[in-house]
């Protein structure tokens, strides 16, 4: 995949650093006035989530990493992997407890996520910002509460457990955001 | 524009090329990355205590604080000695930012203050660890000046001039640029050259200006060791610099570079 110096750095770009691919999230030079000249990136590893600084000296090169976003349709679980499938090619790809993650909360067949492939192999998973999802099991509301704004666990399909307000009965399909696991609606 | 680069390893000019040369002669000239080589020569040939608001140009990696473009401000004061351009520089910012405390404190001891560490005596591979273990960086074989560079921008400026003027003063030697030479308190040669900070932002940097031409040449072609050894192509030096100092002389006098878009950011 090459590499790129760092007078190429930008937020965003995408590299290999001890072995995992990493993504800069800023970049900034450091420069005494009569002196070297330094990058200083905050970077973030792509497989762990960790984000810290680290510093190169201007000019130096870094190996770049084969890391793509592509949209993928979410098909099954079969116990041990979760399968995608690239709705153009139909190529399907099996991506690991560890890169679906907190995802799989919010995992529904057919639902189109955005896939991180490193090498081609599924690094991380991003699920759509907002899902429906059904309730298996929540406890009866009381008529009338609804004013107070009261709420109770749900269980949904994919197994997530969300506050809902008390009027929600099991068999609902609920509206979900993903990106903070709240109930917005009633679908 | 002049007709040489600058030498300093760590600075790099862009080259303008001349469409109407008619031979390698005046085929291409440097725009400035600062304005000292010519006003130095202004100030042989007697024009007397000079400053000059201008733009500079370094190639440079962009930054939050460095532009390729900038405006300097460069002033030359006749017979100025180390400690009173230092106040003169300060008087300046004030007019600009308010009195503030001023703090004075040599190169040497920011080091010990800050990292416990002496940045004369310690060696290649004391520097690295030092370096290695307050910051995670990606360089092992540099030299000495390289690791010191890196403590100082990492681990040093960002602390000085936290609500008050600091001024850093008496470089190493090795980072004396253009500055004279001198012994300090402790017996030690020095650097008479000094920066300011304020909010851990380098604004200006000046010394008392070196003046024997020899030395001047000698440390011309240091630059050009330094840049070999560091795999940097040497440059022609700047020999109309150095007809200049050698034929008419250079006045004692001291003077400062002041990067005014950034005391401007501060003023804001």
């Amino acid at each position: 995949m090459g590499n790129y110096s760092t007078n190429e750095f930008k937020n965003g770009l995408k590299l290999i650093i001890e072995g995992d691919p990493c993504s800069i999230i800023e970049n900034e030079v450091v420069k005494p006035g009569k002196g070297q000249a330094f990058n200083r990136v905050k970077l973030k590893n792509l497989k762990t989530g960790r984000s810290w600084e680290k510093t190169f000296k201007s000019g130096e090169s870094v190996e770049a990493a084969d890391v793509m976003d592509t949209d993928m349709e979410y098909l099954y679980n079969d116990g041990e992997f979760w399968y995608f499938m690239d709705p153009e090619s139909f190529e399907q790809l099996p991506a690991s407890n560890e890169a679906v993650a907190d995802a799989k909360l919010w995992l529904k067949e057919q639902d189109k996520c955005i896939v991180t492939l490193w090498n081609g192999s599924p690094l991380t998973v991003t699920p759509p910002n907002f899902v429906e999802l059904a309730v298996t099991e929540t406890d009866p509301g009381l008529k009338g509460d609804t004013a107070q704004g009261g709420t109770k666990p749900a269980t949904l399909a994919s197994g997530a457990v969300v506050r809902v307000p008390l009027f929600v009965e099991e068999g609902d399909v609920l509206k979900i955001d993903t990106r903070n696991g709240e109930y917005v609606s009633r679908a | 524009m002049g007709a040489y680069p600058a030498s300093d390893p760590q600075l790099c000019n862009f080259r303008v090329d001349n469409p109407l040369a008619v031979s390698d002669k005046a085929a291409h000239f440097y725009l400035q990355t600062s304005p000292e080589s010519a006003m130095k020569q202004l100030l042989a040939r007697g024009s007397g205590s000079i400053y000059q608001l201008c733009q500079a140009f370094r190639v440079d990696p962009p930054g939050a604080l460095h532009a390729m473009e900038f405006t300097l401000l460069e002033w030359y004061r006749l017979g100025f000695d180390f400690d009173e351009i230092i106040s003169d520089t300060l008087s300046l910012v004030a007019t600009l930012l308010g009195d503030r405390k001023v703090e004075v404190i040599s190169y040497f001891d920011i080091f010990l203050r800050e990292l416990s560490l002496d940045p004369l005596l310690a060696g290649k591979n004391e520097l690295r660890d030092a370096a290695k273990r307050r910051v995670d960086v990606d360089m092992d074989d540099v030299d000495e000046q390289i690791w010191l560079d890196l403590l100082f921008s990492h681990c040093i400026a960002p602390q000085l001039g936290q609500g008050c003027y600091t001024v850093i003063r008496d470089f190493p030697p090795q980072q004396a640029a253009m500055a004279e030479l001198a012994i300090d308190a402790k017996g030690n040669q020095v650097a008479a050259r000094f920066e300011l900070f304020i909010e851990g932002v380098e604004i200006a940097n000046g010394y008392k200006e070196l003046i024997d031409w020899r030395e001047q040449q000698r440390r011309f072609e240091q630059d050009n060791k330094t840049r070999q050894a560091r795999g940097i192509a040497p440059v022609e030096i700047d020999k109309g610099l150095l007809a200049s100092m050698r034929e008419h002389g250079l006045p004692a006098c001291a003077g400062v570079a002041l990067g005014v878009d950034r005391l401007l950011m501060l003023a804001q």
